[in-house]
């Protein structure tokens, strides 16, 4: 076992993918000869050479629109969007086009791309560098949504992704690529290596897509979340001094909801947590399943906490980004609730 | 003081008035030079401004582009350019009789698709847009299976999914089309990428109309197709309306579509739409071009589309009913039709013949594809197969979805058995 960093996790996957299967081509602005503005293609040019590994214009929709034409001549995509912030230009190929191709010709044609983005805030990247859209792409039908929170997880997600059949838009919450976080900013920063999940084989394994993952076993209470905030849920819990299960929803789309489910009847309380913007958020959708699903065992409401319904703004990052302090009092609020 | 002024196109003629195309520059035919066809985009700019032209008014084959086909090949290029007239004209009054719930004919633009379908390769890709039936009608594919996804009945080949004339054909190479148009023109691009990675000697070609080279999708595949010197064919069809907006807000007016190819390094050929012969030989140059590494080509075809935008259209509200009497460059079957006459290849009488067999071939065709089913008469498609594609294997959500339907459909069928959900189990 090695090592890694996020940026190193994902750099292997692709690596693992070039070298096993002709069909994977990976391109994006700047993932050439630079390595990517994260690195996370570092040295795949030099190795694979510029026919699979190339830079492309600053075009998002070219780049998804490019993707759909080599995956249905045969090929597997791997697309970077540089900042998930950019992906709007390639709304429409993404929604109308790759994620209904399949569905539109009735199986005749598909392209299994994946594209890989960098999602989340924590950076200092303002609102342009800090969005977490993916609940935009679990509205579409026909996409699935992978968001990793370690990486181990990166790599046999991504591996995942790319031999998938279906497009898969890979989220990666670019405030872990180096290390995880516990949402205190003035903290030194923790590398992966001081993590048991920075432990990566350096050969080809696989992470299912449709598999949470119960990161922390708990009774008082179940606490749902994926990214970043898997991290900083972990230091909330031991501020609220609740024994909380924490579940890594990992795949968004398709929903794991009996692992969800199962936990929530178990302690009968819930809490969900995302960095994206509350209202319409993915939160919304994992709340009205729990209610759908474990109404009969709730002890308390269903709280959610989230970014606040605003742009991500640059200056007041900590007082938006929803830390562990916001989650701790959520936890309480679950426990006293009667 | 001064102020500045929007200029708001406006069309030469509308309803009431006398058509006027005299904003189109028509030279005469014969008159363009056929450059080599690795001639570098920036030599050969003024394929952009004048127009390639094969067939002159007497229905002669002028000039270095003439491709010299054989007269069995324009035989068969005649027959298909009939047939898709012949298929569109009994849709359209299938549509007007409610048998299907929409349509979109051809009539004028057939060159368009048929001439380059016939100049490719079997092996090529073909990324149609609307109006290119004529590209599945010319490989081959049964009329039976485009009227059954017309019909959206048990043997569509989108499987209910779709509006009419969202045709596609994987085995004949020929993608299927959006109705969110444009975006077929770069992921043409991208297959022509993919086939030059895996050194394959295929090569694309995609359908615009003039009027959705707006999009950005237009200019993301000229950048890639430029950037990587993609083996591409771009056909913009520029049949002078987009619905009820004429070419001039599609950004015509000062500049041929064609011109567009040299400001991204791209030749940009203006080709006259309607001459078999000129749009055949023009795409013969494409193609040998892309397959020699020499990168992509944007085509203009210089058209008119006769017939309404679709069959949710009314044409009169906004253009001369008389345009099509005048559009300049005729109609791309009588000019075929006349070439062969002249060159004693065929006559008025095998013409005849030929339309009668040809409308006797449609009507036999329509009865079969009625056989199964129609949209509301029938045999029907399976609801239940809605949930199928979404996914490769469908995920739990989809099947608890299914289930749902399958239990409300069952309680349709019989009454008084409706389970409602229950919330505690």
């Amino acid at each position: 076992m090695a090592q890694m960093n996020m940026v190193h996790a994902i750099n292997s996957a692709l690596d693992v993918m070039l070298g096993r299967d002709p069909r994977v081509v990976v391109f994006g602005e700047d993932v050439g000869y630079f390595g990517g503005v994260f690195r996370c293609t570092d040295g795949l040019q030099r190795k694979y050479g510029e026919h699979r590994v190339l830079d492309t214009p600053i075009s998002e929709g070219g780049i998804v629109a490019t993707a759909i034409g080599m995956g249905v001549n045969g090929l597997r995509p791997v697309a970077e969007i540089q900042f998930a912030d950019y992906i709007y230009p390639a709304f429409d190929q993404i929604v109308s086009e790759l994620a209904r191709l399949r569905y539109r010709t009735a199986g005749d044609f598909c392209a299994p791309v994946t594209i890989r983005t960098p999602c989340g805030g924590g950076i200092r990247g303002g609102q342009t560098h800090s969005q977490s859209p993916e609940g935009v792409f679990t509205h579409v039908c026909g996409i699935k949504v992978v968001m990793p929170s370690n990486p181990y997880d990166a790599k046999g997600l991504l591996i995942s992704s790319i031999e998938d059949e279906d497009p898969v838009v890979f989220f990666e919450p670019k405030r872990i690529y180096n290390g995880p976080f516990d949402g205190d900013p003035h903290k030194p920063a923790l590398p992966w290596s001081a993590h048991p999940k920075g432990e990566v084989p350096e050969g080809h394994y696989t992470i299912p897509i449709g598999k949470a993952e119960i990161v922390r076993g708990g009774s008082d209470v179940t606490l749902l979340t994926y990214g970043t905030m898997v991290h900083v849920a972990a230091a909330a819990v031991e501020l609220a001094g609740v024994d909380a299960e924490i579940i890594d929803v990992r795949t968004l789309v398709p929903l794991d909801v009996d692992t969800l489910c199962t936990s929530v009847c178990k302690t009968g309380r819930c809490v969900i947590v995302h960095e994206a913007t509350r209202f319409s958020g993915f939160g919304a959708e994992l709340s009205a399943t729990i209610q759908e699903e474990c109404f009969w065992h709730l002890e308390a409401p269903i709280a959610r906490v989230t970014g606040w319904d605003t742009p991500y703004p640059h200056a007041f990052e900590w007082d938006y980004f929803p830390g562990p302090a916001r989650i701790a009092a959520a936890l309480r609020g679950v426990m006293e609730a009667r | 003081m001064t102020q500045s002024r929007l200029h708001v196109p406006h069309p030469p003629a509308r309803p009431g008035e006398k058509p006027d195309f005299s904003y189109l520059h028509i030279p005469p035919a014969g008159g363009e030079a056929r450059p080599d066809t690795l001639a570098p985009a920036l030599e050969i700019e003024q394929l952009g401004t004048g127009l390639v032209r094969v067939l002159d008014e007497r229905g002669q084959a002028l000039g270095p582009w003439n491709p010299h086909l054989e007269p069995q090949e324009l035989q068969v290029a005649l027959r298909h350019m009939l047939l898709t007239r012949h298929f569109d004209e009994r849709m359209q009054r299938m549509q007007r009789q409610g048998r299907i719930s929409f349509y979109m004919k051809s009539t004028g633009e057939e060159a368009v698709a048929v001439a380059p379908c016939m100049a490719l390769q079997p092996r090529d890709m073909l990324f149609p847009s609307y109006r290119t039936q004529g590209l599945f009608i010319t490989r081959g594919k049964s009329l039976v299976e485009l009227m059954c996804q017309c019909l959206s009945n048990t043997r569509d080949m989108c499987r209910g999914r779709q509006m009419p004339v969202m045709y596609h054909w994987a085995e004949g190479n020929i993608f299927s089309i959006s109705g969110n148009l444009a975006t077929q023109f770069p992921q043409a691009v991208g297959w022509a990428m993919a086939a030059a990675i895996k050194g394959e000697d295929r090569i694309a070609a995609s359908w615009i109309g003039e009027g959705s080279s707006a999009e950005a999708d237009f200019h993301h595949a000229m950048t890639f197709a430029a950037v990587y010197q993609a083996p591409v064919i771009l056909n913009l069809v520029n049949n002078q309306w987009a619905i009820s907006s004429f070419q001039g807000f599609a950004g015509g007016e000062r500049r041929t579509f064609a011109q567009r190819g040299p400001g991204y390094g791209i030749p940009g050929v203006r080709v006259d739409g309607n001459d078999f012969l000129a749009v055949y030989a023009v795409t013969r140059w494409a193609a040998e071009r892309a397959r020699a590494s020499g990168g992509p080509t944007l085509i203009e075809h210089v058209t008119y589309r006769a017939a309404a935008h679709s069959t949710s259209d009314d044409p009169a509200r906004y253009r001369p009913k008389e345009e099509w009497q005048a559009w300049p460059l005729g109609d791309p079957i009588t000019r075929l039709k006349e070439h062969l006459i002249g060159l004693g290849e065929w006559t008025e009488e095998r013409h005849a013949a030929l339309e009668r067999e040809l409308e006797a071939h449609v009507t036999a065709c329509w009865k079969e594809a009625v056989s199964y089913g129609t949209l509301t008469e029938g045999v029907s498609l399976d609801p239940l197969s809605m949930f199928e594609d979404v996914f490769h294997e469908m995920p739990p959500h989809l099947k608890r979805q299914r289930e749902e339907l399958r239990r409300l459909l069952a309680a349709q069928q019989a009454p008084g058995d409706v389970q409602a959900p229950s919330g505690k189990e």
